[in-house]
C-alpha cells in the first residue's frame, strides 16, 4: 500500500471525532490492556520468562547468519525451498512466480504482516489471481479495501453494523441476501462463504511468528484455526516472514510463545499454533506437496548492529500499541501504513523513509508505557528520539522550530543572560494576568491556547526572588 | 563547586549539601515549589544551596534531535552541581534526564561520560530523595481535604516514584487520598508534543481530567510542573473547580497561595 502517513495530522484528528473508532479504542482499553495485566498477574515469573525470550532473541540476532543458513539448510533438506528477497518489489516477484508456476487461480491468505509489507493481495490481484484473506479481521478490512488498525486486531475499529453491510454487499453474490445483524450469523456467513475458498484454493499463503533453526519449521498462531486451513489444504503452500523471525530450537519457541500470547491478548496461548515443517512427506495423510519460504529483508539488515537493533527483538505482539495513550486515541490508520502505534512509528520511517512519515517519530509523548510493557524490552521511546535525531540532522524539521530551538539553546547556555531575559518576561506575564491567573489565548502559544488555558506564571523567578533574599541577608 | 552558589541554612552543622536544580518551569513558572523544596530539604537537615549557572536540563533540545547543544547544556549542569552530595529537582522528568540520559550523551567521550555517571549516581527527584535517601518519616503537616495524585511518566517509569509521595500524603493529617483510574497514563504534555499535536493532547488531557473530576477529590497533586500545567490549564479551560498544586507544596504546607491557573484575587468570570 502507498503509505499515507505525511497525512497524519489531518487524519489523527478525523479519527479523534470518529464516534465509532472512539468506541472501538475503547475495546482495546477494556480488553487487551485489561487481560494483560490479569495474565501477567497470574504467572509471577513472567519477567523472568521476558527476560530469557529477549536473551533468546538477541542471540540469534548476534548470529542471524548462522540460524537463517541453518533454517534455509534444513527447509531445503525437507524438500521445501527458500528465497532471499531484499526488496518488497523482489518479495512480490517470488511469490507471483511460484503461483503462476503452480497454475494458480485462487489464493488463500492467513493473516501475515510481511504480506502487508509486501501488499501482496494487490499484487495478486492485478496479476489476475483471485487473492482471499481467511482471518475474519483481515478479510473484514479487505473487504473494506483498508489497511489494517491493528497487528493483531486489524478491523478493531470496525463495528458490528458497518460489518453487516460489508457482508450484505459482497455476500449477496453467494446468496446470502439476507442481512446478518448479530455476531454468531455474521461469523457464520464469513464461515460459508470461506469455507468454499479453502476448499478450492490452489496456493495458500501465511506469515511466521518464528522461524526454526534445528528443524526448518515455519510458525503461526491463530485464534480461528484459519491459518491450518491454509497451510495444508491447498497444493502449495507459501511462507512469507521477515529475516528476524528465526529462532534456534523449539524450546526457545516455547518461551517466546508464553510471552506472545499474554502479551498480545492475554491468553495463556493461542488457540492454534501450528508448526510446518516442509511439504508433505510420503505417508503423510494431508498438507502440502511444495512448501516455498520467501524471506524479507525490506532494510532489516540495515538496522542490525545499529540504534534500532534492538527493534529487531519485536516479535509483534501488539502491547506497544494497546498501552499507548496516543493510539487508543487515533487509532491505527493515522499512521497510514501496515505497522501502527509505537513499533509502527519507529518502523515506517525506517521502511518508507522518514521524509514520507515525519510526524510519527514527533507525535509520541516519551512516556514510556510501551517500552514498560513490551515483552522484549525494546526501547521504543529512545528509538523515536533518535529518529528526531535524524531528522534535526537531515534539516527536516521546520525552519521555525529551528530557529526557535537554536534562540533557547543560545539563552539556555547562558543562564545569567537567561535570567535577566527570562525572568523579566514572566514578571510582565504575571501582571498581564493578575486578575485571572490564567491566559485564554496568547500570541505566539496557539498550540497551547487552542485546546487548555495557559497558567500564568506567579511573578518574579525564584532565581531572582532568591537572589534578591541572599542579598538582602548579606546588607 | 561554583563560587557564586549561595547558601542558606539553619541548622548548625548541616552534613548533607544539596546542590537543588530549580528547574525551568519551577524558576519560571511557579518559584513556590522552589521555595517549598527548599523547605523541606532544609527542615530535614539539608543545606541548600542554589547554584547560580542553572537553567534548564536540556530536555526541549534533546527530544528535538538536537543532540550537540544537548551536550553543552549538560555539561553546564555537571560543571555546577557535580561539587555537591547530592543534586535535587523538584521534577521526575528533569531528575530522570539528569540520572538516566545524561551518561548516554556522552557515549563516546569517557572524560565527559564519568563525570555525568558521577553525578547521576547522586541526582535525585525531591519527594523520593527525601523518602529514599534521607528516610523522613513525618513531615507534620496538616491539611484538611481531599486529594488526588497524578504519575507523571518519568518520574514513575525512569526513577520508579510511585509510593513515596503516596507515603507521605498518607501521613499529612486531614488529607484523604483518592486514587483515580489511570493516574499512571500521560496527561498529554509531554514537552513540545503538546503544542506539536495539540488535538492528540487534548484527548489524553480530557481523559486525564475526566478520571480526575470522578474522583469527587478538592485538588489534584503531581510531582512535574509541566503536567501539571497542562492539567490546570484544560481543567480551567472545562470551568472545573478542581485545584491544582505540585506536591511539594503541599508536604512543605506551603499550598496557601492561589493554585496553579488561579489568580491573587479570584475572578470567576469565565
Amino acid at each position: 500500500m502507498k503509505p499515507t502517513s505525511s497525512q497524519f495530522k489531518k487524519s489523527a484528528r478525523v479519527a479523534l471525532v470518529d464516534p465509532d473508532l472512539q468506541r472501538a479504542m475503547g475495546f482495546i482499553r477494556s480488553g487487551f490492556v485489561e487481560n494483560r495485566r490479569a495474565a501477567v498477574e497470574k504467572l509471577p515469573e513472567f519477567d523472568e520468562l521476558r527476560r530469557s525470550a529477549r536473551g533468546i532473541k538477541e542471540h540469534t540476532l548476534q548470529n542471524l547468519d548462522f540460524y537463517l543458513q541453518a533454517f534455509e539448510k534444513r527447509v531445503k533438506a525437507d524438500g521445501g525451498q527458500v528465497y532471499w528477497a531484499s526488496t518488497p518489489e523482489e518479495a512480490r516477484d517470488i511469490v507471483l512466480g511460484i503461483c503462476r508456476r503452480a497454475g494458480a487461480k485462487r489464493v488463500t491468505k492467513a493473516k501475515s504482516m510481511v504480506g502487508e509489507e509486501i501488499a501482496i493481495n494487490e499484487a495478486l490481484e492485478s496479476a489476475g489471481f483471485e487473492a482471499i484473506e481467511t482471518d475474519l479481521g483481515e478479510y473484514i478490512i479487505q473487504l473494506a479495501e483498508e489497511p489494517p488498525s491493528h497487528i493483531i486486531a486489524p478491523a478493531v475499529h470496525k463495528t458490528k453494523s458497518q460489518i453487516t453491510e460489508l457482508f450484505h454487499k459482497h455476500h449477496a453474490r453467494y446468496g446470502y441476501t439476507e442481512r446478518q445483524t448479530e455476531v454468531p450469523g455474521l461469523v457464520d456467513e464469513a464461515r460459508q462463504v470461506l469455507r468454499e475458498k479453502f476448499l478450492s484454493a490452489d496456493v495458500g499463503i501465511t506469515g511466521a511468528n518464528f522461524l526454526v533453526a534445528e528443524t526448518g519449521s515455519t510458525v503461526i498462531v491463530t485464534n480461528e484455526g484459519n491459518g491450518d486451513l491454509t497451510n495444508t489444504l491447498p497444493p502449495v503452500h507459501i511462507v512469507t516472514a521477515g529475516i528476524e523471525k528465526v529462532v534456534p530450537t523449539r524450546e526457545d519457541v516455547s518461551t517466546l510463545l508464553r510471552v506472545l500470547a499474554r502479551s498480545a491478548t492475554g491468553q495463556e496461548m493461542s488457540v492454534y499454533t501450528t508448526f510446518s515443517t516442509g511439504p508433505r512427506r510420503q505417508n503423510d495423510l494431508d498438507g502440502p506437496t511444495e512448501f516455498h519460504v520467501v524471506l524479507l529483508d525490506n532494510g532489516r539488515s540495515q538496522m542490525l548492529g545499529n540504534e534500532f537493533h534492538e527493534m529487531l527483538r519485536c516479535i509483534r505482539c501488539g502491547a506497544c500499541m494497546n498501552h499507548c495513550p496516543v493510539y487508543q486515541g487515533i487509532g491505527g490508520h493515522a499512521y497510514g501504513w501496515v505497522y501502527v502505534g509505537p513499533m509502527g512509528s519507529v518502523l515506517t520511517p525506517l521502511m518508507v523513509g522518514l521524509d514520507q512519515a515525519g510526524d510519527l517519530p514527533n507525535a509520541c509523548t516519551l512516556n514510556g508505557r510501551c517500552e514498560e510493557v513490551c515483552p522484549m524490552g525494546i526501547g521504543l521511546p529512545g528509538m523515536l528520539r533518535q529518529l528526531r535525531r535524524r531528522q534535526y540532522q537531515n534539516r527536516q524539521t521546520s525552519t521555525v522550530s529551528r530557529v526557535a530551538l537554536a534562540a533557547w539553546s543560545f539563552l539556555v547556555r547562558r543562564p545569567r543572560l537567561y535570567r535577566r531575559v527570562m525572568g523579566g518576561a514572566v514578571a510582565s506575564l504575571a501582571w498581564l494576568a493578575r486578575r485571572r491567573g490564567r491566559f485564554r489565548h496568547m500570541l505566539f502559544a496557539g498550540g497551547w491556547t487552542s485546546v487548555r488555558d495557559l497558567p500564568a506564571p506567579q511573578g518574579s523567578s525564584f532565581q531572582n526572588q532568591w537572589r534578591k533574599r541572599r542579598q538582602g541577608s548579606q546588607s | 563547586m561554583t563560587s557564586d552558589a549561595t547558601s542558606s541554612s539553619r541548622n548548625d552543622s548541616p552534613s548533607i549539601r544539596v546542590g537543588l536544580f530549580v528547574t525551568c518551569l519551577v524558576d519560571l513558572m511557579r518559584p513556590n515549589v522552589g521555595f517549598a523544596a527548599v523547605k523541606l530539604l532544609e527542615d530535614a537537615g539539608c543545606l541548600v544551596e542554589v547554584p547560580e549557572l542553572q537553567s534548564c536540563c536540556g530536555q526541549p533540545a534533546y527530544n528535538s534531535g538536537d543532540f550537540s547543544d544537548t551536550q553543552r547544556i549538560a555539561r553546564q549542569v555537571i560543571a555546577a552541581f557535580e561539587a555537591y552530595d547530592y543534586v535535587v529537582a523538584p521534577s521526575g522528568s528533569c531528575a530522570g534526564m539528569i540520572k538516566e540520559h545524561y551518561p548516554r550523551l556522552f557515549a563516546t567521550d569517557a572524560g565527559w561520560r564519568n563525570r555525568a555517571q558521577q553525578l547521576a549516581g547522586r541526582c535525585y527527584e525531591l519527594v523520593s530523595f527525601l523518602h529514599d535517601v534521607l528516610a523522613v518519616e513525618d513531615l507534620s503537616i496538616a491539611r484538611k481535604g481531599s486529594v488526588t495524585y497524578h504519575d507523571s511518566c518519568s518520574g514513575l517509569r525512569e526513577l520508579g516514584i510511585h509510593g513515596q509521595p503516596r507515603a507521605f500524603l498518607g501521613r499529612v493529617s486531614g488529607l484523604e487520598l483518592r486514587e483515580m483510574t489511570d493516574s499512571n497514563v500521560c496527561c498529554g504534555f509531554g514537552g513540545t508534543f503538546c503544542v506539536k499535536y495539540p488535538k492528540i493532547s487534548e484527548h489524553l488531557v480530557s481523559n486525564k481530567v475526566a478520571n480526575i473530576a470522578d474522583t469527587g477529590a478538592d485538588a489534584l497533586l503531581g510531582g512535574d510542573l509541566g503536567c501539571l500545567l497542562n492539567i490546570a490549564g484544560r481543567i480551567k479551560r472545562e470551568g472545573r473547580a478542581t485545584k491544582v498544586y505540585h506536591v511539594a507544596e503541599v508536604l512543605a504546607g506551603m499550598a496557601d497561595v492561589p493554585a496553579i491557573g488561579d489568580a491573587d484575587t479570584p475572578d470567576d468570570t469565565p
